[in-house]
């Protein structure tokens, strides 16, 4: 047999996802969902949940389109996003068809460089991994849900059951061991890819050029830019259309992040009220 | 595919990041046409019209592979002047017999050949089509004579143009233009396209013919036995195309041979003269008869007992799925095995299925949860109804659970024919054993009976003759799964596994449990099991799995050169002649004898694939060529020819003969049609179309799905989709609930209106579509009605398979009616179906089994 090397794939890049460096310091790690390749399989919603023994969210019907898990929430760490747009399949028009887009895009924690849900827990459930990622130890956490109301994109969730908050861990575990996160691993597309935060943002740029030049001019990067209100996502997208479109925040800003400033703003407004008693008890004197 | 494949759906993914134009025609907007790049809404039931019109486009255009098409099908070989075609006789062939509602063939053969006397037909022939009689066809090459079959071919489609495709398929002729454009341009010496399609296309009353015109699609365009060309059947589910080469099928034995019948044979050299040809690779049927009947009876099959040919089992007709389901319901049957499968959800017409089961006297069904199928005798819709009571019902019915692929060892067959070998994970919990064991088991327990009550009986010789001494393993007997795949690698007189089907002899020497699997235990390594990664090989991946015949990857590889053995081009370089080497060569295993030079001619005394010309590619056919028209093998016409479905809205646009003359029908109480026969519903009785399909999330009839949480809550009820259009029709509400009835019964699903259903103008009129996905049933986490009650059991000649794909239906808001009220419903509408007047058109009413 004539030996011809297997030309590389493109989809499959070829990422190192050992999440250790050889001298075995741990890397960050994190997604890039390629939304242009989901096909709305749901494997990682599946295989998340087989890893993570995380339990079912009840078998109800929503309508909305192939959406039955509705959003992410505790029991549902990767949430798939079916979205019909456009106008009919039209009967006798040449273009019939092209005018029906169904996106698919599977959302997940955002592992925000800047995390609200790390900066407001009292108990120090909520940490941050050596791979750059923000976990929530379930044997700390005491429900107490204030990462909940800090989360601006919903991702935290209490569990009505055990009173405490889960969500995606990144799969910490496997990392650990130098494996793919179990969602990466049973996507068939690689629509989600794991892999260093740097190369996967150097990817992720690359992917949206090729789809410019392509005409695609819709695609665009979600929470690849490491200015944005979170320091950027460690788990970050390409979308064809608006984040709004995907349910998504389109311009997020860590709830935390004006801590300081609130506090300063209390802290004036005591002493203008202080002043103002004072000056009231003051001028009664006169 | 991305639907139902959409592990295998990678792969068009990495095509279309590589370049490929993704082209998807279905009835519905699904996962796939969202990713494709040109999405073709299509009326179910005319795929014919528009491959028909494909096939018009590239003769009319002369956009077809001439050097290919010449060399390599039959294009120029001459048919008898008595043939008659579909445009000479308004919708059927020459041969046909009304009152048996079939085809005598004898007028579509080759010019100067004769059908051999009692030659068994079509669903005899396993996969390779009859063989011709020996002796050269005449031909013109120049492709000119009024009765070659290129000429025949350009007048069978002249009137399927891009207008009468628009007509009867409701796409758009600028649409359709731009897809066949898209097929030619791809098309050639530099380029190639593949087509795929599953049981969209194979569950009509002329679903063989659907294949069949994308074979000649791709015969003229050349897209046969090249790199990036042919026709791949994704299957309905793992290892389908397993189960077709070590057959579950009535009607053959391992590897495409036939399963002798009763009355056709009087002994094995009669069978093997019968189906075997003279020239091509059928000339070695002997070889692997007899290397069969050593594998199976050992010692006990000698040249003295004609190689035990009397041991083997016998059919004496039609003894397919749904004729034995009609045998149960008229008594006939008294026992059945279900292993994996449901035919209470899965099979058309459930309702029938149903009461079918209930009148036999045992059933096992084995499988992963208790199925409908093993639960229909206390709960099912005809217990609810009142037509089935528990107490008047005779079936015992033995539930054996079942060990899953996790928990075995052995192997898949995809639709490449690659073998793969999977290795048990995790042992079965309690009582789940493989289906292996059971049979194995099965088989001791009987053959000790038989020895202990009647050893000398002639009548259990086949059984206690049998090669039943498979090693077991472990505390569960497991029975060692290697040892059959080295059964069916098979073996030499030295008792060394062979390397290769050519190795087999007809003297009894060898020993093959299946002669296309042959070599798969080559080396005594097991082939199937090697998992060599991709970077590490050429991109034909000849170190991944093993695939039949003899690890190639692409069958009939030979064309990938042209007639002097030169690659067509640099591009498609596949395999070739070396010339210096004297011998073929290239990045697969050719499918060629590999010292038979390009410019071999046959002598006169040459036999089998030394009968063939060097520039034949085709070694399993008779005449070594892609056959454009096929002259004996198939029951309804050489040539496909557009019918409309046995349940349609519109007349045949085509000819006067409505649907398939010699589709398969039932005449049942329980069976009855939506319209009569050849007619077609227009008077708004059942004015929609009615298509059923699956879902990624959901695997076939719902057994490993709809039990597991995990799966079933993301697709947690039945529901229908409808097209807005339709929606505001018939006031239905999406998200609410709607009633489908057909003339078998109604179920209820929730509604999902989308413009992913399209509505189609088909003669000047807009159509509806509801489209079902069939997976739920009455037990497991997320039960619902069954979509396939709804359908009728109509079936293609050639391979018994109903139409699921296109049928009529009625649809109203709400739920539907419980108990008898259900029966007074669809009593109601089979009283007015019945009172309409009988049938508008036709020749006549199809092959009709009555029973």
């Amino acid at each position: 047999m004539t030996a011809i090397s297997g030309d590389p794939t493109i989809i499959s890049h070829d990422i190192d996802v050992a999440s250790h460096h050889p001298d075995g310091s741990p890397r960050a790690m994190g997604f890039f969902t390629d939304t242009s390749i989901c096909i709305g399989c749901k494997a990682c919603e599946v295989a998340c949940k087989e890893w993570n023994l995380v339990p079912d969210d009840g078998l109800s019907f929503t309508g909305d389109s192939y959406d039955n898990t509705g959003s992410i929430g505790c029991n549902s760490w990767r949430h798939v996003a079916f979205i019909e747009q456009g106008r009919p399949v039209a009967v006798s028009d040449p273009e019939a068809g092209d005018g029906l887009r169904w996106l698919m895009s599977s959302d997940v924690c955002k592992h925000c460089a800047h995390a609200a849900c790390l900066d407001v827990c009292p108990t120090g459930a909520l940490f941050r991994t050596e791979f750059d990622t923000v976990v929530v130890q379930q044997d700390i956490c005491n429900g107490c849900g204030y990462c909940v109301s800090a989360c601006p994109f919903g991702v935290l969730d209490k569990r009505r059951e055990d009173g405490r908050v889960w969500k995606c861990t990144l799969c910490y575990d496997r990392l650990r061991g130098d494996l793919e996160p179990a969602c990466a691993q049973a996507c068939p597309t690689k629509s989600i890819q794991f892999g260093p935060v740097d190369e996967l943002l150097a990817l992720a740029r690359e992917r949206v050029d090729t789809l410019h030049q392509r005409g695609v001019g819709d695609a665009r990067l979600y929470g690849a830019d490491r200015d944005n209100g979170v320091g950027g996502f460690g788990a970050f997208f390409l979308l064809l259309d608006q984040p709004e479109v995907y349910g998504l925040p389109p311009d997020p800003v860590v709830s935390t992040r004006r801590l300081g400033q609130m506090w300063g703003a209390a802290a004036a407004a005591a002493g203008a009220l202080a002043l103002g008693v004072a000056a009231a008890f003051l001028g009664e004197r006169r | 595919m991305a639907e139902c494949h959409p592990v295998g759906f990678q792969w068009v993914m990495e095509a279309k990041e590589r370049g490929a134009t993704i082209i998807h025609v279905d009835p519905r907007f699904t996962r796939t046409s969202a990713l494709a790049d040109i999405f073709v809404p299509i009326r179910p039931g005319s795929d014919i019209a528009f491959l028909g019109g494909i096939v018009n486009h590239i003769l009319e255009n002369e956009r077809y592979f001439r050097d290919y098409v010449v060399e390599y099908t039959n294009a120029a070989t001459i048919i008898k002047a008595d043939f008659r075609d579909t445009e000479d006789l308004d919708g059927v062939f020459s041969g046909f017999d009304a009152k048996k509602a079939a085809y005598d063939v004898r007028s579509w053969l080759y010019d100067g050949m004769e059908a051999p006397p009692g030659v068994p037909h079509g669903e005899q022939t396993g996969g390779a089509g009859r063989p011709i009689e020996h002796g050269e066809p005449p031909q013109d090459r120049s492709l000119q004579h009024p009765r070659c079959v290129f000429q025949l071919l350009k007048k069978h489609y002249r009137r399927y143009t891009p207008e009468l495709v628009e007509e009867t398929c409701g796409i758009p002729r600028q649409l359709f233009l731009r897809v066949a454009e898209a097929l030619c341009a791809n098309s050639g010496r530099e380029r190639t396209s593949a087509f795929c399609y599953a049981v969209g296309w194979t569950q009509h009353t002329v679903g063989v013919q659907y294949i069949r015109t994308a074979a000649i699609v791709q015969q003229l365009l050349g897209n046969i036995g090249r790199p990036g060309g042919g026709i791949l059947a994704l299957r309905g589910h793992a290892s389908i195309q397993g189960s077709t080469d070590i057959p579950t099928l009535y009607n053959l034995l391992p590897g495409y041979l036939p399963m002798p019948h009763s009355e056709r044979y009087l002994g094995h050299q009669d069978y093997v003269r019968k189906n075997s040809a003279p020239t091509g690779f059928w000339g070695h049927m002997e070889e692997y008869f007899i290397s069969l009947m050593k594998a199976w009876w050992g010692e006990h099959a000698t040249a003295d007992n004609d190689w035990a040919f009397g041991h083997l089992p016998r059919i004496d007709g039609d003894h397919s799925a749904y004729v034995f389901t009609m045998g149960m319901l008229e008594g006939g049957v008294r026992g059945y095995f279900l292993p994996g499968e449901n035919p209470a959800v899965g099979s058309a017409n459930g309702k029938l299925n149903r009461m079918a089961m209930a009148r036999l006297d045992w059933l096992v069904v084995r499988d992963l949860v208790e199925i409908e199928s093993a639960a229909f005798w206390y709960r099912s819709s005809e217990i609810e109804t009142g037509e089935l009571r528990t107490d008047d019902i005779p079936t015992e019915v033995f539930f054996l659970p079942a060990a899953s692929h996790t928990e075995k060892d052995g192997s898949f067959t995809n639709t490449q024919r690659l073998l793969q070998w999977h290795h048990t994970a995790v042992q079965p919990r309690g009582d789940c054993r493989s289906d292996l064991w059971f049979y194995f088991h099965l088989g001791r327990i009987i053959r000790m009976k038989l020895r202990d009550r009647a050893p000398d009986d002639p009548k259990n010789r086949p059984v206690l003759e049998l090669t039943w001494d498979y090693p077991v393993e472990g505390r569960r007997a497991e029975p060692s799964a290697d040892a059959v795949l080295r059964e069916i690698s098979g073996w030499g007189p030295d008792g060394k596994q062979l390397s290769s089907f050519t190795e087999l002899k007809a003297d009894g020497s060898t020993a093959c449990g299946c002669w296309i699997y042959s070599g798969c235990y080559r080396d005594g390594v097991n082939q199937t099991a090697r998992r060599t990664p991709h970077r590490e090989q050429s991109y034909v991946g000849a170190e991944w799995g093993w695939a039949w015949p003899d690890n190639r990857r692409i069958l009939y590889n030979r064309a990938s050169a042209d007639p002097r053995g030169e690659p067509w081009s640099e591009r498609k370089r596949y395999v070739w002649w070396d010339r210096a080497r004297r011998q073929w060569t290239g990045i697969d295993t050719p499918d060629f004898k590999r010292t038979m030079p390009p410019d071999h001619e046959p002598g006169k005394q040459a036999a089998a694939e030394e009968a063939l010309r060097g520039t034949e590619p085709f070694i399993m056919q008779a005449d070594g060529k892609a056959w454009l028209y096929v002259p004996e093998g198939l029951r309804d016409g050489p040539f496909p020819t557009h019918y409309e479905p046995q349940e349609s809205v519109f007349r045949n646009p085509l000819y006067r003969q409505q649907s398939n003359p010699v589709r398969q029908q039932f005449r049942h109480p329980l069976n009855a049609y939506n319209n009569a026969p050849d007619a077609f519903d227009d008077d708004g009785l059942f004015p929609y179309l009615l298509t059923t399909y699956r879902l990624t999330e959901h695997h076939t009839a719902g057994g490993m799905s709809r039990s597991v949480e995990y799966l079933a809550e993301l697709q947690p009820e039945l529901f229908c989709e409808v097209s807005p259009q339709l929606a505001a029709e018939r006031a239905l509400e999406h998200g609410g609930w709607a009633t489908i009835i057909t003339t078998r019964t109604a179920i209820e699903a929730r509604v999902l209106v989308t413009e992913r259903i399209p509505s189609v103008r088909v003669q000047g009129r807009e159509v509806h579509t509801v489209g079902v996905p069939y997976h739920w049933g009455v037990c497991g986490l997320s039960t619902g009605d069954a979509g396939n009650d709804l359908l009728p059991l109509a079936l293609d000649p050639n391979v018994h398979i109903q139409e699921c794909k296109a049928a009529t239906c009625d649809i109203r808001p709400g739920r539907r009616p419980r108990g008898a009220a259900l029966l007074e419903l669809v009593a109601g509408y089979r009283q007015r179906a019945a009172a309409r007047p009988p049938g508008r058109a036709g020749h006549s009413s199809g092959r009709r089994s009555e029973r």
